[in-house]
């Protein structure tokens, strides 16, 4: 087999030409025979770095250095290309990537939930890789696919100046002059929209060249989403065969983890038990939302689905959570028939008694922090992502996390992942001695099982220095600057 | 005791403020230009984009709509809910635009955030650099305007001097005048919404169109109730008499049902629907325009 060299010679194998560029849009299937073994190893290795992929985004700022620097060692672990030249390695790697990619449509087309968390992971991963490219690279990427916009004249460029300068922190009068701007509709460049990052108007954006990756992610993005529903429609196919249905099932529920669904302690908890439980081992987002349950006599609607899901998942049946919203929102400005009319259709939806009959799982961090983020009069959330700094760091410290835990907040590398997951957690712990170690291996949030664990925590010394204090501050800053 | 749900005259302002800034945004960043603003018919304003392209957005992109349009973010936890930073973005520059127009009347005299202790502690706690200096200052000085000039005067300093947090007087201002989106309605295909013309069931409101030439004048108060509405249609019509006489038994059903339809004209609905009828006529136009083009570009005749 011949291996492409550095110049470009004329290669007669085709699958070469296939691979000559670190990057593609995975428009067609790879046509070769594999071995089983090949088969599994690679889909499980995609998987791998698609995980890597969404921890990493959600605890550091994508495309940032300790961002790049840890998905570029995945990379290299799980021998996935990263290097721009081409070499023999590179398209072993490149072939990987190839096949990896659509083993994993296979597996993620299904469900409208399995599309969104694919597309995801590899709409970031590739926007890492195109990143990753030289500028002349880029260039080439974007020929191969065809994707032709617009450029505005010189004349337009100076008139819109100072407009193209404000709207983008990149964007330099340098810049205008320099580089070729792109009009482009806005329906073509949404990510740019969303965050304002852009130029706007009458409907099109204006982008300079060296923006373009946006584009061509929001075009990654579509075909993707063309191309699983396609894949969905081919299944039946697939799942005859007895060789992948197996892994693929396999592939399709590693991602998700634990949900909390199985109600495995129906009715162990009363409803008497709730206030104290609430100080002992809820989450701070979940004693935040019951605090302002019990002073509010009610809770918007988003708060209501957070914390209602996460009390089923803890353990309570139907009967008593409708008591337990009945009985609090009439101390408020409901009355009993308003609560039946209004809200107790609510509550039985969220058990599947109601309308579709889907049983609602518990929400994962992942999905508190990213969807339905809190506006006015709202309560729910994620506190280390929405709240105030100043108010954070006073609410730990009035639950009695010492101050070289709320320092540590920011450091955390991000374990926990489900506000049920820390409720039990919490309540081994404080269960029964034997566990005691269990607290000493789980490091990464020392200052929640503390708070959980109230008095008896013995490991810290907790001093109030002001100095530490100012540290502090600044420490919360940089972390919520990065969020 | 007032029921937060209440609107007062005074709050009435930051619907004007919304609908210039959205209404600006909307024509002349996102290109739409179908727009029919709708009174809810107790303290807020629904935005109905009729574009064809508008209609055709696909979930993603009205989601990305109404976040280009947000600027205050932040829940009953979150203090500081506008952040801004270099550089501002045009969107901004022309949203403050209008809302420095309103902010002395609404916020420094109507609403009295500089008068009131509870009020000037809640805005000096979104700027806690400058705080002590600024509650000294007040110390001094009682009046609201200049108050508020001292806090502008310390927002300059900053802006020469520190990298970031520089723009809290804008800040301060948004956050007290920018609209708040009920986002997820904007961005789902699912929800139901409320019709124009529709009665709201708190305040016996009708949701009345809105025409913008006349929004400054525009008071909720004066918008029809459904009991007044009611009580026009009852008032005897003038001419009633004659019509009676000369109707016969099979035309009396037809002319009761032109009668019906005729009959919004006599109460206060009147010059509402009328406005409505415009809009409808715009868009007919357009919407011919856009037919002719085609069949021009496709040569038919």
């Amino acid at each position: 087999m011949q291996f492409p060299s550095r110049r470009r010679k004329q290669t007669s194998n085709p699958q070469t030409e296939l691979y000559a560029h670190p990057l593609q849009f995975y428009g067609e299937p790879p046509l070769e025979n594999m071995s089983l073994a090949e088969f599994e190893t690679f889909a499980v290795d995609r998987l791998k770095l698609l995980k890597t992929v969404e921890n990493l985004g959600v605890s550091y700022v994508k495309l940032s250095e300790p961002y790049a620097k840890k998905l570029e060692s995945e990379f290299k672990n799980l021998s996935f290309p990263y290097r721009p030249e081409s070499g023999p390695n590179e398209y072993d790697k490149r072939r990987k990537d190839h096949i990896s990619h659509f083993i994993l449509r296979l597996a993620y087309c299904q469900t409208e939930d399995l599309r969104r968390w694919f597309i995801q992971q590899e709409v970031d991963l590739f926007r890492y890789r195109f990143n990753d490219l030289p500028a002349k690279q880029k260039l080439e990427f974007l020929h191969r696919n065809n994707l032709q916009y617009d450029t505005i004249s010189v004349e337009e460029k100076k008139s819109l100046l100072d407009k193209l300068v404000n709207s983008s922190y990149a964007v330099s009068g340098i810049t205008v002059e320099d580089q070729d701007f792109y009009k482009v509709p806005f329906q073509d460049a949404l990510d740019l929209v969303r965050t304002r990052k852009v130029y706007l108007k009458a409907g099109y954006v204006y982008i300079p060249h060296q923006d373009i990756v946006t584009i061509v992610l929001n075009d990654f993005r579509t075909r993707l989403s063309k191309a699983l529903a396609l894949t969905a429609r081919s299944l039946p196919a697939v799942h005859s065969d007895e060789r992948l249905q197996p892994l693929l099932n396999h592939l399709s529920h590693a991602y998700v983890g634990q949900d909390y669904s199985i109600q495995k302690n129906v009715g162990k908890i009363s409803l008497e038990q709730i206030d104290s439980l609430s100080g002992k081992s809820f989450p701070l987002c979940m004693r935040q939302l019951h605090q302002s349950l019990r002073e509010n006599h009610h809770l918007r609607h988003g708060g209501r689905m957070q914390y209602g899901l996460f009390l089923k998942g803890i353990g309570l049946s139907l009967e008593q959570a409708l008591q337990f919203w009945r009985s609090e929102f009439i101390r408020g400005k409901v009355d009993a028939d308003k609560f039946d009319k209004a809200y107790a259709y609510g509550i039985r939806h969220m058990f599947g008694k109601e309308g579709k009959r889907a049983d609602y799982t518990p929400y994962s961090c992942m999905k508190v922090i990213l969807s339905n983020a809190p506006s006015q009069g709202d309560h729910h959330g994620c506190p280390f992502r929405h709240s105030d700094p100043e108010l954070l760091k006073q609410k730990l410290q009035f639950y009695k996390v010492s101050p070289s835990g709320i320092s540590q907040v920011g450091d955390a590398n991000f374990s926990l992942n489900h506000p049920n997951q820390y409720f039990i957690e919490s309540q081994r712990v404080l269960g029964g001695g034997k566990d005691i170690k269990r607290e000493m291996d789980a490091p990464q949030r020392p200052q929640e099982i503390t708070a959980a664990k109230g008095n008896n925590a013995p490991r810290e010394a907790a001093t109030n220095d002001p100095q530490g204090l100012a540290d502090m501050t600044e420490d919360l800053d940089s972390f919520f600057q990065d969020a | 005791m007032l029921d937060a749900a209440d609107i007062c005259s005074k709050c009435w302002t930051l619907m004007t403020i919304a609908i210039r800034i959205l209404d600006r945004a909307l024509r002349e960043d996102f290109g739409f230009q179908h727009l029919l603003w709708v009174y809810s018919g107790r303290r807020g304003v629904h935005c109905w984009v009729c574009d064809e392209a508008a209609r055709k957005l696909s979930v993603a992109a009205r989601s990305a709509v109404a976040e280009y349009l947000s600027l205050v973010k932040g829940g009953e936890e979150m203090m500081k809910k506008v952040v801004l930073s270099d550089p501002i973005h045009p969107f901004i520059r022309e949203s403050l635009t209008v809302v420095e127009r309103y902010f002395p009347r609404y916020a420094l005299q109507d609403q009295d955030i500089l008068g009131r202790k509870e009020s000037v502690d809640k805005v000096l706690a979104l700027r806690l650099h400058v705080r002590k200096e600024l509650q000294q200052d007040f110390q001094n000085e009682k009046k609201p305007e200049s108050r508020w000039k001292l806090i502008r005067e310390q927002a300059l300093r900053k802006q020469s001097t520190a990298k970031k947090g520089q723009h809290f007087e804008k800040e301060i201002m948004l956050q007290y005048c920018y609209p708040r989106l009920d986002v997820n309605v904007s961005k789902g295909v699912n929800h139901l919404l409320k019709s124009p013309f529709s009665v709201h069931p708190k305040t016996g409101r009708i949701s009345v169109p809105i025409d913008l030439k006349e929004l400054d004048t525009f008071d909720p108060f004066a918008v029809p109730t459904i009991s007044l509405i009611c009580e026009e249609l009852d008032r005897p019509r003038e001419g009633d008499e004659e019509e009676k006489s000369a109707e016969t038994n099979e035309n009396e059903k037809d002319t009761a049902e032109r009668r019906k339809i005729r009959d919004y004209k006599r109460t206060s609905l009147a010059k509402y629907v009328k406005h409505l009828d415009q809009f409808l006529d715009g868009m007919a136009r357009s919407w011919k325009g856009h037919l002719l083009r085609k069949s021009d570009l496709q040569k038919e005749f």
